[in-house]
């Protein structure tokens, strides 16, 4: 049974912006939303060199590494070929214009990923 | 929804080009049938003469194996002719009873070669060369007969008969024209091309017209061929005789079924066919505005835009191409493009040592390149080729023209001629760590034709690209000058057909003030864009109509949208603005302060004298800026970042203008000023050059009458030295022309083209009939300049009104 936990307003979210969302325990994650309002929730690492996602440019459902220009899917957090590698992705949902991440995944999911930035 | 169907007729490079076009950006709107008459799978046909020649292998000039059908769900039918076209009930038969139903079919039926209607054509021993079973034919012939006769003296026909003679046969060219590969050379450059080969050992025949073949049995008309016929009565012996005489559109099929052909199978600007929209032709079968094409890189461009029309964008149009020719014989350096013939109104360069086997022949016209003819030196070919695709005016590199790219300066990204020269070992690509050797290694075994292509399967050039001109220069040696399919035009971006130009033009003219009106109006291929073309975009709308367009933060890279430069572990880097370079003590005090207070780890100066405080966290950024209350320094921005000055006249011994204040003043002036790309100034009190003026995109040095301006240095990738642009007597004056031209850049530079590249692509004759000849037209682009900046926010201080999403800051928690 999935624990949903509010992260925010669908509104906090610029569009074709992301926020971060710090947890207690592994890297930050990213929550981004695109122009059609849908919106993905990624580790905040880039699976190249580690790059803040959060900060990169959104387009159509893929983000641009702010670090060097990786593209990576918002729906599988995967680079778009011929790069290769995928960094976690987090189940979202959206309801009333409150957006929430499970708190399970939030709790658990790549906790222990390396930090190994750069 | 079942998918629909294509169909295509034809296995060829231009058809099976289009087809990987088409999977590109449509891979799920079609079920795919090809059928294609040879028992093979998709090869390299240009590669046909090094087979012949057995410097390469059947196998490696295979371009798209069987697995890759297998792979994209494509059925091929293999060594099955088409036949006819139901076209109502809209169904494909082949020779042997196959059928399939098509929603487009599209024909790639390539071309026939002309076979002289001379008595003796048919007998055997007479073919002509087009495909691998001709090739095989010709080397199979080479182990059991020594005499062939090639007719025919142009590109196909001295490959083959070098081919031949590779294979130890004699071999005579037959040609009817005076000189070899007229439609490529001109008489000087087809003299030494012949003088060459025939130190290879090929004899020539030229001005000569073939009469008969003369054949083995039944008094010469049966058997197999022994002798060539001449009109003149001289005959040569001949075991084997290739036609190479020319090629033929080959639409036997499209006419049979209606469509209306004239030279080619007749299609418009979308590659469909005039006369059933549903029916597309490419390649060498298709006429398009009256041309067949027979060399490999239009016809890409059009696969190119058929695949468009395919997918639906309907965007793409082809409007004709420019080729270039280079012949694929070892160790023979030939290449031409253009109206390499001159004419009554052109002008010509020329250089000529028939000794040392060089010959070259630039074709100007109203100070432009329209052609160019190299032999024995074709190391500039492809910059040649790019300067004539261009259209640029030449004026300004004129007298160094002939010596080739290196001698303007291989600047950063307008490319190198170094290609030839270099080692396998050797690096091409810094960025990314490309060796030549595995650069050429991946263009040979994936078969790729474009710059593009080279990008995204090795990452060469794709990051800063100021190796673009050499890895293009690779793609020609590697696989000759029929590769070298960059389009006349770059688009902006995958997204759209458009070129920077067009896009500035269309907002210019059409008033587009939104991304979204620029998206639409140009009718984009994606909804919200790339991050590639949305800063380049928003950069467009606000530099053509300040205070209008309204910027859009979420187009602009992480540094602009946050106002200070992103590092490798996500922290940031601010640098608060120190006009001229000159600091105070109050100011020194804040930036301890908050060095201290955020526990700042890093403080460095950097190369243009002012303070970088390093490693701050994001979320410290609104604060750090609050406290340090200075300017933002814009060292993150495609802006105006640093004005570096010497101490000058005050307290120089040998200054002799105030560079100090002049570079304050400047600095004043100009901050905020968004542009292309980064733009930094320096201001040197004396032709010692203590600030470095003569690599900056503007410098300014000060001299006992007045003030000297050099515009277009740049200290990045490639170190360039400004030129010297002009000299003013008073320090207004410097303002004036120094801003009148970094508006000039902001209202024609390309987004992410330095000054250096922007002066190098339009001339700086232009620049200069612009500032320095138009007294008018400066003040009006010097009061753009300063209306555009008046009032625009400093966006540390103003974040409202800079449109800062301060909600960036904060982290969210769980």
């Amino acid at each position: 049974m999935t624990t949903w936990k509010a992260v925010c307003r669908l509104d906090d979210i610029p569009v074709t912006g992301a926020r971060r969302v710090v947890r207690p325990e592994g890297d930050p994650v990213a929550v981004f939303r695109n122009a059609e309002d849908q919106v993905f929730a990624l580790l905040d690492r880039c699976p190249h060199r580690g790059g803040p996602l959060s900060q990169g440019i959104v387009f159509g459902r893929s983000v641009a590494c702010p670090l060097h220009n990786w593209t990576i899917g918002l729906d599988s957090g995967c680079a778009q070929a011929p790069d290769e590698g995928c960094t976690p992705s987090f189940s979202v949902k959206v309801e009333a214009v409150q957006v929430y991440l499970d708190l399970d995944e939030l709790r658990t999911v790549a906790v222990d990923a390396v930090k190994d930035a750069a | 929804m079942d998918k629909r169907k294509l169909v295509m007729v034809g296995n060829g490079m231009a058809g099976v080009r289009t087809i990987e076009e088409l999977l590109k950006i449509a891979p799920d709107l079609y079920e795919i049938t090809v059928f294609g008459a040879e028992p093979h799978p998709n090869y390299n046909r240009i590669l046909l003469s090094p087979v012949l020649a057995g410097e390469q292998t059947l196998d490696e000039i295979v371009l798209n194996p069987l697995a890759w059908y297998d792979e994209h769900g494509i059925t091929l039918h293999l060594g099955r002719k088409v036949v006819d076209v139901d076209r109502r009930r809209r169904i494909v038969i082949a020779e042997d009873g196959t059928t399939a139903a098509y929603d487009r079919l599209l024909l790639a039926t390539g071309s026939t070669p002309f076979i002289l209607p001379v008595p003796g054509k048919d007998l055997e021993g007479v073919m002509a060369y087009r495909d691998i079973e001709d090739t095989h034919a010709m080397i199979e012939a080479a182990r059991k007969y020594r005499h062939a006769v090639v007719i025919g003296g142009g590109l196909l026909g001295l490959e083959a008969a070098n081919g031949l003679l590779r294979r130890g046969m004699q071999v005579t060219v037959v040609h009817l024209h005076a000189w070899l590969m007229e439609r490529q050379l001109d008489e000087t450059a087809a003299k030494l091309l012949q003088q060459s080969l025939e130190a290879r050992g090929l004899e020539f025949r030229m001005g000569t017209q073939t009469a008969a073949l003369i054949g083995d049995r039944d008094g010469g008309l049966a058997g197999r061929v022994k002798a060539v016929r001449f009109q003149d009565g001289s005959e040569v012996p001949a075991d084997l005789v290739v036609m190479a005489a020319g090629i033929r559109p080959n639409t036997e099929l499209a006419e049979k079924i209606g469509l209306h052909c004239q030279r080619g199978v007749v299609v418009t600007d979308t590659m469909q066919t005039v006369t059933d929209p549903r029916i597309y032709a490419v390649g060498e079968c298709a006429a398009h505005r009256g041309i067949a094409y027979g060399l490999v890189a239009p016809l890409f461009e059009q696969g190119k835009v058929c695949a468009t029309h395919l997918a639906e964008f309907g965007i793409g149009r082809c409007t004709g191409s420019q080729v270039s020719t280079k012949l694929k014989v070892t160790g023979i350096d030939l290449f031409s493009a253009g109206d390499f013939m001159g004419s009554a109104d052109t002008e010509e360069i020329v250089m000529s040592d028939p000794a040392g086997g060089v010959y070259k022949k630039l074709v100007l016209k109203d100070d432009r390149l329209v052609g160019a003819c190299l032999y024995g030196d074709t190391v500039d070919g492809a910059w040649y080729f790019k300067l004539l695709r261009e259209g640029r005016k030449v004026a300004d590199i004129r007298d160094r023209l002939m010596f080739g790219e290196s001698h303007i300066g291989d600047a950063g990204h307008e490319g190198h001629n170094r290609a030839a020269a270099m080692a396998d070992s050797d690096e091409v690509c810094g960025c990314n760590g490309m060796t030549k050797g595995t650069i050429c290694k991946a263009i040979k075994e994936k078969g790729l034709f474009t710059l593009e292509d080279v990008r995204r399967h090795t990452k060469a050039s794709a990051s800063c690209g100021s190796c673009s001109g050499l890895v293009e220069q690779l793609l020609m040696f590697t696989a000759g000058g029929d590769y070298s399919a960059t389009p006349t035009k770059k688009a902006m971006c995958g997204c759209t057909d458009r070129s920077h130009d067009e896009v500035r033009r269309a907002i210019r003219e059409h008033r587009l003030l939104t991304i979204a009106d620029v998206y639409r109006f140009l009718e984009w291929r994606t909804p919200d864009g790339c991050a590639s073309c949305r800063p380049a975009v928003n950069y467009y709308l606000i530099s053509t109509w300040p205070k209008e367009a309204q910027d859009d933060p979420q187009s602009r890279f992480i540094d602009e949208r946050s106002h200070a430069n992103i590092q490798k572990d996500g922290s940031y880097s601010v640098v608060p603005r120190m006009w001229g370079g000159e600091t105070t003590a109050d100011e020194l005090r804040r930036i301890a302060d908050v060095v201290e207070k955020y526990r700042i780890p890093t403080v460095k100066v950097t190369g243009g004298q002012r303070i970088d405080l390093l490693g701050v966290k994001k979320e410290d950024l609104v604060h750090v800026w609050r406290d340090l209350g200075m300017p933002s320094g814009h060292a993150y921005a495609k802006a105006l970042r640093t004005v570096k000055t010497c101490v000058g006249s005050e307290w120089c011994r040998f200054g002799t203008q105030d560079s100090t204040q002049m570079g304050k003043d400047l600095e004043r002036a100009l901050w905020r000023m968004y542009a292309p790309h980064k733009v930094k100034l320096a201001v040197s009190g004396c032709p010692r050059n203590c600030a470095e003026a003569g690599i900056k995109d503007v410098g300014v040095i000060g001299v006992d009458s007045g003030w000297e301006i050099h515009v277009g240095g740049n200290g990045g990738i490639k170190t360039e030295v400004a030129q010297f642009f002009c000299k003013v007597r008073t320090p207004a004056e410097v303002l004036e022309y120094c801003g009148a031209f970094l508006q000039l850049y902001r209202e024609k530079g390309w987004y992410l083209e330095r000054t250096v590249h922007f002066i190098a692509r339009v001339g700086l004759d232009y620049v200069k009939r612009r500032v320095l000849e138009d007294h008018e037209g400066r003040k009006a682009l010097w009061e753009r300049l300063q209306f555009a900046l008046d009032g625009e926010p400093d966006p540390w201080s103003e974040f409202d009104k800079a449109r800062v999403d301060t909600r960036q800051f904060d982290p969210l928690t769980v």
